[in-house]
């Protein structure tokens, strides 16, 4: 472990113990009260979730162009955090939605897009777990096809109705719900941070002992 | 230029030769297709009369079902006689060899749709004559998008293990656009007041979608398929 995982990971433990207390002194939200406050954690995963996405995507791609092992290390560990943090959105998401809108889950372009991005990297997993050898190449075909999917899911779903707000809110929103939110988004990101790098370490690692292996049974 | 399409209609011409001596995957895919419409009929189609706005999902199901099928034993067939590597030891363009392959499967599937078209129509009382070109043109540019990623998955699946399990799994995720706009655009044909403006949107959507995924699949097909 290097010293900036280490760094990273007090910090971001550190920020996780405080933030109930962040967020306990934002204001009330005028039409939703309380419940609004799942947002402090359901957008920073939601986000994160993006990010390991287009990590997995871009790793994904360089390494089927230049087959370096170092970027599949990468696409593995950003997939399996975009699984992670796919699955926090898409649990915190229904719970405020229930309230919020009187319905666990609604068709719409946003949820669609994001559940079906969470199935890709499932596929993904499933790929990496099931394939046998030969499937690194494979996932990565899977992960750069899954990212360019996307944007067509958004706009196949936004020709119903949307009910989830737009992108555009979180610059307007006022002070004392805007820092609570950042403050959130930095913890999650260092979290993000330290697990990728810990999680592509070890598959180098693991990468590593196999050719090990490869070259001792060759001898 | 004029090689690539040589290639790809000798790869065609292949495929096509193979399958006429036993008609072994137009015969299954076609029995499966139309047994998967059937056991839609019994569940959605109560005295006659059909639950409205089923007969598109049910086509498209179909679709993607036999598609799948034709996909996958089209494949194992080059598998099984590792004609596959020899197809890519062959001193052609990789994309030309991929193109013939899908030129391969969408004619397949053209037949398939020839049979279960009239015959959702049949059943489920849909309007496939109020404007057959918008109907065929959906079909045409969504089996075009489903099996420009089915053709290019299925091939790089033929190595894997568990790849039976996997062809699925990975290609109906990845379909999902084409599944929702051809559904949509094919349910605003049938309804009783068809919206053809509507179909257009959908039917643009999707000749998009084709044109995004099959160049990404002519281009990633060469690093894909090497060892």
């Amino acid at each position: 472990m290097t010293t900036a995982v280490k760094v990273q990971l007090a910090a971001a433990t550190l920020m996780f113990a405080v933030a109930p207390w962040v967020i306990n002194a934002a204001p009330y939200e005028a039409t939703m009260g309380l419940v609004y406050k799942i947002y402090f954690f359901h957008m920073p995963s939601a986000w994160m979730f993006m990010l390991a996405a287009i990590v997995a995507g871009v790793a994904s791609a360089r390494y089927l162009f230049t087959r370096n092992p170092k970027s599949d290390a990468t696409a593995v560990a950003a997939a399996e955090l975009a699984v992670l943090f796919g699955l926090l959105a898409l649990v915190t998401g229904p719970l405020w939605a229930r309230k919020a809108w009187g319905v666990w889950w609604v068709w719409d372009a946003r949820l669609t897009s994001s559940l079906m991005l969470f199935l890709i990297f499932l596929a993904y997993l499933l790929l990496r777990q099931f394939g046998g050898p030969g499937s690194e190449k494979l996932s990565a075909g899977l992960a750069l096809f899954g990212m360019a999917n996307v944007p067509f899911i958004y706009v196949s779903v936004n020709v119903w109705r949307t009910l989830h707000p737009k992108t555009s809110v979180v610059p307007t929103l006022p002070v004392e719900m805007g820092r609570p939110l950042w403050f959130c988004v930095t913890a999650f990101l260092l979290l993000f941070l330290a697990l990728l790098s810990l999680r592509s370490s070890l598959e180098r690692q693991r990468g590593r002992i196999d050719a090990l292996y490869l070259a001792e049974d060759e001898v | 230029m004029s090689a690539f399409f040589r290639v790809a209609a000798l790869v065609v011409r292949k495929d096509l030769t193979v399958e006429v001596r036993s008609f072994e995957v137009l015969s299954t895919t076609l029995f499966f297709a139309v047994t998967v419409v059937l056991i839609f009929a019994f569940g959605f189609v109560k005295e006659g009369v059909p639950i409205d706005g089923v007969a598109a999902a049910i086509l498209w199901i179909a679709l993607a079902f036999s598609g799948t099928l034709a996909l996958g034993r089209t494949f194992e067939r080059e598998r099984q006689a590792d004609t596959l590597r020899a197809l890519m030891l062959a001193p052609a363009d990789r994309p030309a060899l991929y193109a013939g392959k899908l030129a391969g499967i969408l004619l397949l599937m053209a037949l398939v749709e020839a049979v279960l078209v009239p015959m959702v129509g049949l059943m489920f009382q849909a309007p496939i004559f109020y404007a057959p070109g918008w109907l065929a043109g959906l079909l045409a540019a969504g089996t075009l998008g489903f099996a420009a990623v089915g053709t290019l998955f299925a091939a790089m699946l033929v190595r894997a293990r568990s790849r039976d399990v996997l062809l699925p799994v990975l290609l109906y995720p990845m379909t999902v656009p084409v599944m929702i706009a051809g559904v949509r655009g094919t349910a605003a044909l049938f309804q009783p007041e068809p919206d053809l403006g509507l179909a257009q949107f959908w039917l643009a959507l999707l000749v998009f979608f084709d044109a995004v995924f099959v160049t990404l699949a002519l281009w990633t097909f060469e690093p894909l398929m090497t060892d």
